[in-house]
């Protein structure tokens, strides 16, 4: 029995994550329907910060590009909402562009089934298509990541331009039901929400299995060193191209969630900023630590409605000032902390270090401010003083 | 490591400040969440938007990001109203409480603070929005709670929500009449420039099938990225196709570009007419009279228009907000907006939605752009067109008006040529 051998820590750790899920679900029980709508969408945006992670905190490969897949997603569930919302007649924004009749391919989201299945595939081929033409010619590092941003570049430009099939600027929005239940009714939202949190904990799951496999081995050693991998006998590329696939999958997974609970997705959401954005959640809560890069996400976003709520004026620098000291302070994000937490968040070593004060380059920043304005007296001497 | 250890202090100490900042926040923002802006405005109220002696509303416009420049002068003139509302007394002998959010140029951003300007603060109404974007992201919600909102920008029609009034133009109260008058006074072909997105695409499609049905001819459209600022190429097929008109529907800093860059070209307002539909007084300020000086626009309010209420709303907003700062459409349709709402609450005696858009039918209201009246049946508002053209003092010299109020016709139903665009 494994569990026999676990350190406390392990226990603790096996605890956390049961009272983490333990509140995740019932939520609905004790928050507003205001603020459960928040939830669902941070919990989306932790989603494809999840699958970021996979690429990027265990891969090494540096994606600006996925508010694309997620935006596919997105896009792919927005259309099946907007069909079934038309009921039978032409989208609105189709009408007044000039379309006469449903373009060919808007038919493909009808079926629900449908939808969900493209929603998923569209934004996994595109990655395939791009991963592997780049990884087989071994494009990577900044150069991978410069062509991720041409592809926002090109898919939003594309969503901008072609307005008649994809609402332009305003995007697709104006929904009503799913599955004939409306979307306005607090049932149908709360049950979305379990779905929206089911879906985190079973991608995070899946995360967690992939990256404890020898797959997930294998990726951790391209990150660290792609041509040893290569000179063992493995192709990097085939990896890359198959997590680089598998993360777009996760991010058009919870582009469709996202579009469920906002009720609106335009180019704007997919665009060079958000895609940034993702990344500096993941940055935030932790990079190459799955539960970092999900909480880093539902923070993020949680301080970010907290701060314009109640600076409406200058809430974007509290937010700058946020990443800045994560970046500046804790280079491994939030989950760093509890790694290895730094010695001034650890009460017993700095409470070991106030004892050895005096001795030599030891001692925390409080003590050194106390000893500079003694002009070097030793603790010992101001403790004295003092009692 | 002596410099680390100072520097995790100062960590320390910036995280414990902005978590203060952050918890007091939180806490100010319980009783009326967001900034309340009106000097003096109590904040004992409860969790309910109509509470004893105070009336809540919500002000939801962009104050950071793209927008924010345009956006928060209609802040300002939506300020103004709620305080000489409360001046006169409030509306039920309430005070009118304003809470402010931050759309953030950002279109979810617009949904999930209408979301809890409706449901969290329990506020009686919402001013707010300016990009089509934005009122088609709010849309939505706002028909699911029965919400309120006041738009206050013109916009491409083809829409009429009954939880939405719009106080801004629709296409039969600016472009097409615009288009008619260009076509009886300045030439008959057309180049048609607008920034990529909703409104000048859909613009220039009713443009289009206008200047078909009245005996235009189109000689160019061309579309560019928001935020462009190279029109060189641009320029170069306009002088080829030697438009007598270019209507331009660009936005934002590009039209100092390509104003600019018209000018270096040697193209002036002789000869070739340019009207613009988002050029205002605030845009003159930024582009330079110098470059815009001859030009056209369509328009129902500018600072210069002779009304009886005119000269005391742009005082006031001078005495206000410093003398520098101009008046203009938006900024008019906004401070209307709130008047428009508070008259419909009086009349109804209560700030039930239902109730109000009741009682706003049919309201009529002496405005600084002249009497507007609400059309009860699309929500819309009765407005004068006006075409100005740009002086050398930054102002506009109106050229021509429609004489009375048009009526809103957002979906062109009472135009022939069209049925191709009507839904």
């Amino acid at each position: 029995m494994a569990w026999r051998q676990w350190t406390p820590r392990q226990w603790w750790i096996l605890g956390g994550y049961a009272v983490a899920t333990a509140v995740l679900f019932a939520a609905p029980l004790f928050v507003s329907d205001f603020r459960l709508n928040l939830l669902a969408k941070f919990l989306a945006f932790a989603i494809v910060a999840l699958g970021l992670d996979l690429i990027w905190g265990y891969t090494g490969i540096l994606s600006l590009g996925h508010g694309i897949f997620f935006g596919l997603g997105a896009y792919a569930m927005a259309m099946y909402l907007k069909l079934e919302a038309s009921g039978g007649k032409l989208p609105d924004f189709m009408s007044w562009s000039g379309l006469k009749e449903l373009p060919l391919f808007w038919k493909l989201f009808e079926p629900f089934g449908a939808a969900v299945a493209l929603g998923l595939l569209i934004p996994a081929l595109l990655a395939l298509g791009l991963g592997f033409f780049t990884f087989r010619n071994r494009i990577r590092g900044v150069y991978f990541t410069i062509l991720t941003q041409a592809l926002v570049i090109i898919v939003t430009t594309l969503l901008v331009g072609q307005q008649a099939f994809t609402g332009g600027t305003n995007g697709v929005t104006g929904y009503s039901t799913l599955l004939g239940y409306s979307l306005a009714s607090p049932d149908t939202k709360r049950v979305l929400y379990w779905v929206t949190a089911a879906a985190l904990l079973g991608v995070f799951l899946f995360c967690r299995f992939l990256t404890g496999s020898r797959f997930g081995k294998v990726l951790r050693a391209i990150r660290d060193g792609e041509n040893r991998v290569r000179f063992i006998g493995y192709n990097p590329a085939l990896y890359q191209t198959v997590i680089f696939t598998v993360s777009a999958g996760i991010a058009g997974l919870a582009g469709m969630l996202f579009v469920l609970h906002v009720g609106i997705i335009s180019p704007s959401m997919l665009g060079i900023v958000p895609s940034i954005e993702m990344v500096l959640w993941v940055a935030i809560g932790g990079r190459g630590t799955l539960i970092g890069a999900a909480l880093g996400a539902i923070l993020m976003n949680w301080a970010k409605s907290e701060f314009s709520t109640a600076y409406p004026e200058g809430w974007l620098f509290f937010m700058g000032a946020l990443f800045v000291i994560v970046v500046v302070f804790l280079p491994k994000g939030v989950a760093g902390l509890f790694q290895s937490p730094p010695p001034w968040l650890n009460p017993g070593k700095l409470l070991d270090r106030v004892r050895n004060g005096g001795s030599g380059t030891r001692g925390g920043p409080l003590l050194r401010l106390l000893r500079k304005k003694d002009n070097g007296k030793s603790i010992q001497s101001v403790r004295r003083q003092a009692e | 490591m002596k410099r680390k250890g100072l520097l995790s202090m100062w960590g320390l100490l910036m995280i414990a400040i902005c978590l203060a900042l952050a918890g007091c926040g939180g806490k100010g923002a319980e009783p009326a969440s967001g900034g309340t802006a009106t000097p003096g405005a109590s904040t004992e109220a409860g969790g309910a938007g109509n509470t004893e002696g105070e009336i809540k509303v919500g002000i939801l416009h962009s104050q950071s990001g793209t927008m924010a420049i345009s956006e928060m002068s209609v802040i300002d003139s939506e300020l103004m109203a709620i305080e000489e509302i409360n001046a006169a007394g409030g509306v039920l002998g309430k005070k009118i409480v304003p809470v402010l959010e931050d759309g953030a140029s950002d279109w979810p951003t617009f949904a999930e603070k209408a979301r809890k300007l409706i449901s969290e603060d329990k506020v009686a109404t919402v001013f707010g929005g300016w990009t089509s974007a934005s009122r088609k992201a709010m849309l939505p919600v706002f028909e699911e709670l029965n919400g309120l909102l006041w738009y206050p920008v013109q916009y491409e029609g083809l829409e009429s929500s009954p939880n939405i009034f719009y106080t801004g133009a629709t296409t039969n109260q600016q472009i097409v009449p615009s288009v008619t008058w260009l076509l009886e006074n300045r030439g008959k072909t057309f180049y048609l420039l607008g920034s990529d997105y909703v409104f000048p695409r859909t613009a220039n499609l009713i443009i289009k099938e206008q200047l078909k049905a009245e005996g235009g001819e189109l000689v160019g459209e061309e579309y560019t990225p928001l935020g462009h600022t190279d029109y060189s190429t641009i320029i170069s097929k306009i002088k080829a196709a030697d438009p007598d008109i270019v209507y331009n529907t660009l936005n934002g800093d590009s039209n100092v570009a390509f104003f600019k860059q018209l000018k270096d070209a040697g193209i002036t307002a002789k000869d070739i007419t340019t009207l613009s539909v988002s050029v205002a007084e605030e845009e003159i300020r930024g582009i330079g009279v110098s470059v815009l000086e001859g030009h056209l626009a369509s328009w129902n309010y500018y600072q210069t228009t002779e009304t009886p209420t005119n000269p005391a709303f742009v005082e006031s907003y001078k005495a206000k907000y410093g003398a520098d700062r101009v008046t203009a459409d938006p900024i008019e349709a906004g401070y209307t907006a709130v008047y428009l709402w508070a008259a419909a609450v009086e009349k109804a005696g209560s700030t039930d939605v239902d109730k109000v858009k009741e009682a706003a039918k049919e309201l009529e209201w002496e405005a600084p752009s002249g009497k507007v009246k609400i059309d009860g049946e699309t929500q819309h508002i009765y407005k004068t067109v006006r075409i100005g053209e740009v002086q050398s003092d930054g102002q506009f010299k109106e050229l021509w008006n429609s004489g009375e109020a048009v009526k809103p016709d957002p979906f062109l139903k009472n135009y022939d040529w069209a049925t191709s665009i009507q839904p």
